[in-house]
């Protein structure tokens, strides 16, 4: 696990105990590199993270160019599973690896709240 | 007629399986009683999901009831089923009428003309949209005559009439999403290069965005794929994004399309997710059509 300051440590707490969590992350959305991380293993956090930030960044520019603004919250729904992610202000995602049954909005919920801790 | 119901619900009371819940559905439905009318029809769909019939009486109560999205959805399914369907190229061509596209409106009913040549009703009907008079309502009985539109759908509310209305084309043809909420504003459909195959989005202030946006859902698409299989998530079927002026569902209808929905804020993301899986059937449906 990557050593992170405490607040990041907080932040990752918070997504990670809601029930059917497989892992979070905190990854720079300019260059996909992680920042701080709680995975379950078998996970590969870098390519995960470096994926999930070019799919922001994609995900941002269509968004933008259809008027709707920027995005708060997304979530990549799959036959197994999901990626739920919450853009901060200050240009970290805030990103959630889950079961497929998991509380969609009880994960956003504690996503924005991470965000919020991070900044 | 109640003693016909009475006898008519006995009779599917001791066999529930029989069919006779489409008269006993639609004698109900003549007689206004539109949810006695939908339960018995909505219990016989649940027995017989491949009926045409079964969604024509279904869609027949929801006009009845002004739920004419819904109404649209089981004549769709109903063609789906049954391409001649006389009841549902009416049906359609009724809500078509009502949302001013006479062109649509006469095509359906010159196809229903083809199948049932000797329909008095729908020749009548043809006439009327031709010559831009009320429309029939499909909900008649069927035994009875066109009955002209209420007062609110007077020609005056309605768009002009279509130039070359002999010249329209079905519903699957024309236009992908003909008859889905927000078809012309907040619906794209995408081949796998980035084309637009359909629909098209405009952003709040009116401006036309379709080639903007599209030219960077294909980039999303093959990220979300590429994320999906680096999780072993099997495969995506969605994304959904809040933003801070309106909500996005990106979903791939088929392998090799892409469909986009936008909506304001207003709008649930599981609404949202709703009108996005209508508006897949109807993508895949047209999808499968030009192969």
């Amino acid at each position: 696990m990557t050593t992170a300051p405490a607040n990041y440590t907080r932040a990752l707490d918070l997504v990670t105990r809601v029930r059917g969590v497989r892992g979070a992350m905190l990854v720079s959305a300019d260059d996909g590199i992680i920042v701080a991380e709680q995975l379950m293993e078998g996970i590969k956090g870098p390519a995960v993270a470096a994926l999930a930030a070019s799919l922001a960044t994609r995900l941002r520019r269509a968004m933008e160019a259809a008027g709707v603004g920027a995005s708060l919250f997304w979530h990549l729904q799959a036959e197994q599973g999901a990626l739920l992610v919450v853009p901060t202000a200050g240009g970290t995602l805030v990103v959630a690896v889950a079961e497929p049954d998991v509380n969609v909005g009880l994960v956003r919920l504690e996503l924005l709240r991470a965000g919020e801790v991070v900044g | 007629m109640a003693e016909e119901i009475k006898t008519l619900s006995s009779q599917l009371a001791q066999d529930p399986d029989s069919l006779v819940f489409l008269r006993l559905g639609e004698l109900l439905r003549m007689k206004g009683q539109l949810d006695a009318a939908q339960r018995v029809a909505v219990t016989g769909l649940d027995r017989h999901p491949h009926l045409p019939d079964a969604h024509d009486l279904f869609a027949r109560i929801l006009a009845d009831k002004h739920d004419y999205e819904r109404a649209f959805d089981e004549w769709d399914m109903a063609l789906r089923i049954a391409p001649d369907h006389v009841g549902a190229l009416k049906g359609l061509a009724f809500l078509y009428f009502k949302v001013g596209d006479l062109a649509q409106a006469a095509a359906h009913l010159e196809a229903a003309q083809r199948v049932a040549p000797a329909d008095a009703s729908i020749a009548q009907a043809l006439a009327m949209a031709r010559g831009g008079e009320s429309a029939p309502s499909p909900t008649a009985p069927e035994e009875g005559e066109p009955v002209a539109l209420p007062v609110s759908h007077a020609p005056a509310e309605r768009a002009p009439p279509s130039p070359t209305p002999g010249a329209a084309q079905p519903l699957e043809e024309a236009r992908v999403f003909a008859g889905l909420e927000g078809a012309q504003e907040g619906l794209l459909l995408l081949d796998a290069a980035g084309r637009v195959l359909g629909g098209a989005l405009k952003d709040p202030g009116g401006k036309d965005v379709t080639d903007a946006v599209a030219a960077y859902l294909a980039g999303v698409s093959q990220e979300a794929a590429r994320t999906a299989k680096l999780l072993a998530l099997g495969r995506w079927t969605g994304v959904a994004a809040e933003g801070n002026g309106g909500h996005v569902h990106l979903t791939a209808p088929t392998g090799d399309a892409l469909l986009l929905v936008v909506r304001d804020r207003a709008v649930p993301m599981g609404r949202l997710a709703i009108i996005a899986q209508r508006a897949a059937v109807a993508a895949r449906r047209w999808l499968e059509k030009h192969a």
